[in-house]
């Protein structure tokens, strides 16, 4: 085999990196290259500096080190049974890549995954070393995100921890059953080890050391994962419980949901289809009721007959349509979070409400004026010069509503 | 009111250029304290107009304009829009503040959902020019420069320069665009006048590289085109090396999907039965804790335990800790939050009280052994923190099978009940915990079973007094646990 060009390993690393779904690069801390003279910043709102036609957004060069791999996980390109084109990155030329791309404006920093060759902590200890080259060598600012390999050792997650912004370790699926029975080597007890390991090391270094009094850097952008949605058949229940536990656990940031894709050179143990888009949506909807509307997760699906989600409209409306009982919610007095309840208003739509409504009451028209439509909320309402009356309680609502918001929506 | 003899004709007022808000900002002051309502005022650039300004009125002495302070904020960024109205409209708004100081927390007037769209509209333009700007290298070593053309909707290049300088600071750059140009040599950003595309070098080697990676992180089995153009209208794709390449993406994403999904799995790769020898040898039986001699088997058995579903939402199962031979057995409810990171008994808040009120007893930790009548971490989540859960009858019966091996290991002369749900997992049934404390209870096999509250009740006190009352009570407990060890 004669040696790869650089071109032939970007396009087989890049091929393989592109089923992991995070490329977020926000929420780490502010930092520039003013004072150092080098080049980066991170200025807590991520960049996404293209767009591929998947609709997701590219911030970040998601590339692997190596698509070598030791592990068969059935639902992986890179599985060892694989007969996917294998590359393998030299730290040299990752460093190379990353500060060529960021100069031009390209990318707001690197994600570096990697198959795992010969031991954990051979393939961890090079990206650690990427990461470390980045920061001393390039004074390098941007963002860094390294997947971790569960299994390597302390003083490595301890090093990555301070040249990266996340780290990451994906729990690939819903239960440990899945995760047993598609990627037979990875062990969920270790996973889980690892994220344990991660939370306890990000608080230790939150508190200023007894010497400097300084905090001490490690991974500022905190931790997340990725489930693979659709590879076995836990409900969507099961996999928002699965997300509710890891948030209170690990104190994830971000758990990210990838609909399963079909793979080239793909294993029979699989679904043959095209990846549940519209599923996917539907969690990362749901996920933010747990994170930011105040909703437990046994709320979310509680009282539906299949712990599913319903694919034609959004998880608030669908709980809302089951707890009438709750409804109409006077927009003039309701307080917050039962406002945040309200199908069709979002947090900021609920704070200028918050702030109008002090200086006078809100007709319908003046809630049209600040969301972007009512033909979801009105049944849900109580407003000036406005009542449901008995709209509320109708029976064939659900259908009315989804005829109403079928050219607002995205799909 | 207007000053005595002065003419109510219209005003011009000519800005110094698109951006020029400070001129705005003067002649907007000077204008309102003197009372000249907006249809009286004409706005002009001084590129595009040779209307010959007016003289604008002076600040009548004494008078000041009062405005929300967050106004200012408001207008600088507006004031970036290309609405060539924006200069009449922004006075407008300030006409207005005058006597409606709180118009701008009425997120449903006509004025302020213009204002809001305005500036939300420059915040875009000024967050995608920091997204696409593609800089192009020139030179090499000390002659080398990136330079970048774009075209922004709005005035924003003054504005956004700084952002480029901060993270631009270790290289030279200019970005041109139709309106102004930005210059950083390493030390000193300059603004300066428009350019033309043509003054943008025309190529860059690395493009390719970057087209190879925008190719391949694309899934064509997740075609979203809307979702794509949503966020990178096409407006911007002449200045995108990567973006010639979409229409052939889109055209053939289906068939490349659909060949994905057609294809049949092949035979597994030729080293993969090598890698599967080499690494991941047939495992050996887990230890089952039937065969377990001591408490380091048992403990290692008991990682895999499924005896009671608890398993499936902690980390690990949290082993009882302490010497093998110790005369005395601690016995809590379940681990905490803390201790399921750990895999540690008695290490969270909890423990920490434990442990200082075991030193003022005068037993040494070191020498008992410590640990939980159920070994899995009960709990609800409630976004960031796990709300602990009482372990029900089934699940103590169902991890008694562990207490019970350790005790059979262990032989200690004393076991200390911490807490009803210890007592009840000791003692095979519920009793009043805080009735019969400081008790004594010989089980049918010979064991003593001292019964005390668990020390987590103290932490969850908030009166000092009692807190205090409830910790000597408890420390009371811990001496006579003491006298009964040497007993």
């Amino acid at each position: 085999m004669s040696a790869l060009t650089v071109h032939e390993k970007l396009a087989i690393l890049s091929d393989a990196a592109k089923y992991d779904a995070s490329c977020a690069s926000s929420g780490s801390a502010k930092r520039d290259s003013l004072k150092s003279g080098g080049i980066g910043s991170t200025e807590g709102m991520g960049i996404c500096h293209s767009y591929a036609p998947d609709g997701r957004c590219i911030s970040l060069l998601k590339i692997l080190l190596t698509n070598f791999c030791i592990y068969d996980c059935s639902y992986c390109i890179n599985r060892s049974s694989s007969n996917v084109r294998r590359a393998r990155f030299t730290v040299d030329e990752v460093v190379k890549l990353t500060m060529d791309f960021y100069r031009r404006n390209y990318i707001e920093g690197l994600f570096l995954s990697s198959g795992v060759i010969r031991s954990p902590d051979e393939t961890m200890g090079e990206m650690v070393e990427v990461a470390r080259r980045l920061r001393l060598d390039e004074k390098f600012g941007g963002y860094i995100h390294l997947k971790t390999i569960p299994e390597c050792s302390q003083e490595l997650v301890e090093k990555a921890g301070l040249y990266a912004d996340r780290l990451s370790i994906n729990v690939e699926l819903p239960t440990d059953e899945g995760v047993k029975k598609l990627a037979p080597e990875k062990k969920p007890e270790t996973i889980r080890l690892s994220m344990a390991r991660l939370r306890r090391k990000m608080e230790e270094k939150a508190e200023p050391t007894l010497r400097t009094k300084k905090r001490e850097r490690f991974a500022p952008g905190g931790q997340s994962t990725q489930m693979i949605v659709g590879a076995d058949r836990t409900s969507d229940d099961g996999i928002l419980h699965t997300s509710a536990r890891l948030y209170g656990s690990y104190h994830l940031r971000r758990v990210y949901y990838s609909a399963f894709s079909p793979i080239p050179d793909s294993s029979s143990s699989l679904p043959l289809q095209k990846p549940p888009l519209l599923r996917e949506h539907r969690l990362y909807q749901a996920d933010w009721l747990m994170r930011f509307y105040g909703f437990s997760q046994p709320e979310i699906l509680a009282g539906s007959s299949d712990g599913m989600l319903d694919l034609a409209i959004d998880p608030k409306l669908a709980w809302a349509l089951r707890n009438r009982g709750q409804f109409p919610v006077d927009i003039n007095r309701a307080d917050r979070e039962a406002l945040l309840r309200v199908p069709g208003l979002g947090t900021q739509v609920v704070a200028k409400i918050l702030e109008t409504r002090r200086h006078r009451r809100m007709r319908l028209e003046d809630l049209g004026r600040v969301c972007q439509s009512i033909a979801k909320l009105r049944p849900f309402i109580i407003a000036e010069g406005w009542s449901p009356g008995a709209l509320t309680d109708k029976a064939g609502l659900r259908d009315k509503i989804v005829r109403s918001c079928e050219q607002l929506s995205l799909f | 009111m207007q000053p005595a003899g002065f003419d109510l004709a219209r005003y011009n007022v000519r800005l110094d250029s698109e951006t020029d808000f400070p001129g705005w900002r003067d002649a907007a002051r000077r204008l309102a304290l003197n009372e000249v309502s907006p249809e009286d005022i004409s706005w002009h650039v001084a590129a595009d107009s040779d209307q010959p300004p007016s003289d604008l009125p002076a600040v009548p002495g004494g008078k000041q304009l009062v405005v929300p302070r967050e106004f200012i904020g408001h207008a600088e960024t507006a004031f970036c829009h290309s609405d060539p109205t924006r200069f009449a409209f922004l006075y407008r708004l300030l006409w207005r503040l005058r006597t409606e100081p709180r118009l701008l927390a009425i997120a449903s007037d006509p004025d302020t959902r213009r204002l809001e769209a305005m500036e939300k509209a420059v915040r875009r333009d000024s967050h995608k020019m920091r997204a696409f700007v593609r800089f192009r290298k020139i030179g090499d070593g000390d002659e080398e420069r990136y330079v970048a053309w774009f075209e922004p909707d709005h005035f924003i290049v003054e504005r956004n320069a700084d952002f480029f300088v901060r993270r631009f600071t270790g290289m030279r750059w200019t970005i041109l665009t139709p309106h102004a140009s930005a210059d950083w040599n390493g030390e000193r950003l300059a603004i300066g006048p428009g350019a033309a595309r043509s003054d943008a070098p025309a190529q860059d080697d690395t493009e390719s590289l970057w087209r190879t990676y925008f190719e391949n992180i694309f899934n064509p089995a997740r075609l979203k085109v809307k979702a794509m153009q949503k966020e990178m209208p096409k407006k911007y794709w002449r200045n995108l090396p990567e973006a010639s390449l979409i229409p052939d993406l889109i055209a053939g994403a289906d068939k490349a999907a659909t060949a994905m999904i057609a294809r049949m799995p092949t035979t597994p790769a030729p080293h993969h039965a090598k890698v599967q020898a080499k690494h991941w040898p047939t495992r050996e039986p887990a230890v089952m804790g039937d065969g377990a001699h001591t408490i380091s088997e048992l403990r290692e058995a008991a990682k895999g335990c499924r005896r009671c579903p608890l398993w499936r939402d902690a980390t690990q199962t949290v082993f009882g800790e302490g010497p093998d031979d110790a005369r005395v057995v601690f016995v809590g409810e379940q681990p905490g939050d803390q201790e399921d990171l750990a895999g540690k008994p008695f290490v969270g808040p909890a423990g920490k009280v434990f442990d200082a009120i075991l030193d003022d007893a005068g037993v040494d930790r070191q020498k008992v052994y410590v640990t939980n009548a159920v070994k899995h971490f009960k709990f609800e989540p409630r976004g960031k923190r796990r709300i602990h859960s009482k372990p029900n009858a089934g699940e103590v019966q169902a991890c008694r099978w562990w207490i019970d091996r350790e005790l059979a290991l262990i032989m200690p002369d004393l076991a200390v009940a911490l807490g009803a749900t210890a007592a009840l997992s000791l003692l095979g049934k519920a009793i009043p915990v805080t009735k019969m404390r400081g008790q004594v209870i010989e089980r049918e096999d010979g064991l003593r079973v001292f019964v005390t509250i668990h020390p987590s009740f103290i932490l969850r006190i908030h009166e000092p007094a009692d807190k205090d009352a409830e910790r000597e009570r408890f420390l009371h407990d811990m001496r006579q646990v003491k006298r009964l060890m040497t007993a």
